[in-house]
């Protein structure tokens, strides 16, 4: 593995009606966990949309391992390929089993032929703990399932950076934990991961870095250690407040 | 929804009970109205009736042969119109806009209007090539025309599947082409299958209006029997016939709902 930069956002700009992100500048270095918290609304989806190129953006630039993406002419699918995104919503395709889930950016994207990409979905659902379910269609699974196969097909497609859009947001509380167990293992192996979530001690515990994004600025950033327990900005300060009186930190 | 045991069958009895009543109502009040003799006659003729299925099921074939060649071309043509409609940007703002044109036209006019412009018209402009059998140009009327009413609902369908569908398709790196190919269209049409059978309803009967072109199907032949015995009893034979043609696809329509229902519940293990 090269010591690329892997991600590297400058001055990034996104409106739909009104402006979003008002110019984020952020990098992720190989293997570096970075999270994003912040309110709802503040922008932390939108960014990791951008970052995959499901979004258009109006200013500023992103580079994916040396590579201006969001300059024009870029093959998007290319990019998209290797970078993985897991949604909220699960975002499985209902009418595809778990396996073919995986195997169709394999097959399809990838061009690895049908029984070589059954093999590996199927290895790569062993080590998830899914290996009974490649057979099940997504609504037959729990909320929890659903996620770590969709984090098994984004896995399956080698991404060299995961993109975690709140992916315990949508799930029951009793079932949050199998997936942040899901990301923690994903750190370990070395992954590089830009997530945005809710869940505070979570960060805490595996993120290198934090991001507190508020109104579409990154308003303060550093480990966790600093941002969690003595954070400089007043925005910061009063948005962790809030947390703990929610009891969720 | 199952019902359970006890209730179930008695709901069961009391469907049968009403629509009995109601029969004998309807037959009661038509076999006692002043015109029936006549009408018995000119309609119900045990002999004509006889005589009409000797000869109108084979002209019936006609009627199935234009439907199911019909619809091979419109599920085709029809997708197609669909997508094409459904490209997103302004790159594509012209291709949209001859879909959204084609299918205000086709929906506008009326389908026998259609017939007998292409059926008639066509034709006539001689042109060294094309076909000039009437039969040929019947079955494009009918697929132009039904082409634009599917395709409305294969776009009702497309756009029914969520957008982050297509966003977890793209994010693995699958074209536009491919996302539709693989992700939405395979929704979409599962989704619009009894929407999409309703309208194969409506063509099968339509397959009679190509007989005012000069076909010999199950109408024309009717006709022809009708002229020839002064009597009405073989309109009655055809009508039976397209009930009947009618039957087997809203069944399957029926089945193929409650097959896919059925799907999304089984336990993926038998698989």
């Amino acid at each position: 593995m090269s010591a690329e930069t892997v991600l590297a956002i400058e001055g990034l700009q996104k409106s739909f009606d009104v402006e979003v992100l008002k110019g984020i500048s952020l990098t992720l270095e190989p293997s570096e966990v970075v999270c994003l918290i912040g309110a709802s609304g503040s922008g932390k989806s939108t960014l990791l949309r951008c970052v995959n190129l499901l979004e258009p953006i109006q200013a500023g630039r992103i580079e994916f391992l040396g590579e201006e993406i969001t300059a024009p002419g870029v093959d998007v699918d290319h990019v998209r390929r290797r970078i993985g995104i897991v949604f909220q919503a699960f975002n499985l395709f209902p009418h595809m089993s778990v396996l073919k889930n995986i195997t169709l950016g394999l097959t399809k994207v990838l061009k690895t032929p049908q029984a070589q990409a059954d093999q590996e979905a199927a290895d790569l659902l062993a080590r998830f703990g899914l290996a009974d379910k490649r057979s099940e269609y997504p609504d037959r699974l729990s909320g929890g399932q659903q996620q770590r196969v969709a984090i098994v097909r984004a896995l399956a497609m080698r991404p060299e950076l995961m993109l975690l859009d709140e992916v315990t947001s949508a799930l029951d509380p009793e079932l949050v934990a199998e997936v942040l167990d899901v990301i923690r293992g994903l750190a370990t192996s070395g992954m590089t991961m830009l997530i945005a979530t809710h869940e505070m001690s979570f960060a805490r515990d595996i993120a290198n870095r934090v991001c507190f994004l508020h109104d579409g600025v990154i308003l303060e950033e550093g480990p966790p250690a600093e941002i969690f327990s003595a954070p400089t900005n007043e925005r910061t300060q009063q948005f962790l407040q809030r947390i703990i009186e929610a009891g969720r930190l | 929804m199952r019902t359970h045991g006890a209730s179930g069958s008695r709901s069961t009895l009391i469907a049968l009970a009403s629509t009995v009543v109601f029969a004998l109502v309807v037959v009661l009040v038509v076999s006692n109205s002043p015109g029936w003799p006549e009408v018995q006659r000119q309609f119900f003729n045990g002999e004509f009736f006889r005589e009409s299925l000797r000869v109108i099921p084979k002209a019936f074939l006609l009627n199935v042969r234009i439907f199911l060649i019909a619809e091979v071309f419109i599920l085709v043509f029809a997708l197609f119109i669909a997508i094409l409609r459904s490209l997103p940007g302004p790159v594509f703002f012209p291709l949209r806009a001859l879909a959204i044109v084609y299918t205000d036209f086709f929906r506008g006019v009326p389908t026998i209007l259609v017939i007998y412009l292409l059926g008639f018209g066509a034709p006539a402009l001689q042109i060294s090539g094309i076909p000039r059998d009437e039969l040929f140009w019947g079955v494009v009327a009918l697929v132009l025309v039904y082409s634009a009413y599917v395709s409305e609902v294969y776009r009702a369908g497309i756009e029914s599947v969520h957008p982050s569908q297509e966003a977890a398709a793209r994010s693995l790196g699958l074209s536009q082409a491919k996302t539709l190919r693989y992700v939405i269209v395979p929704q979409a049409v599962r989704r619009v299958v009894p929407p999409l059978l309703n309208d194969f309803i409506g063509l099968q009967k339509d397959t009679a209006l190509v007989a005012l072109l000069g076909p010999v199907e199950a109408f024309r032949q009717s006709q022809i029997e009708v002229a020839s015995n002064f009597n009405y009893t073989p309109y009655l034979v055809t009508a039976i016939l397209f009930v009947l043609l009618t039957i087997p696809l809203a069944r399957l329509t029926d089945w193929l709902v409650i097959r896919d229902r059925r799907r999304q519940l089984a336990l993926g293990a038998a698989r």
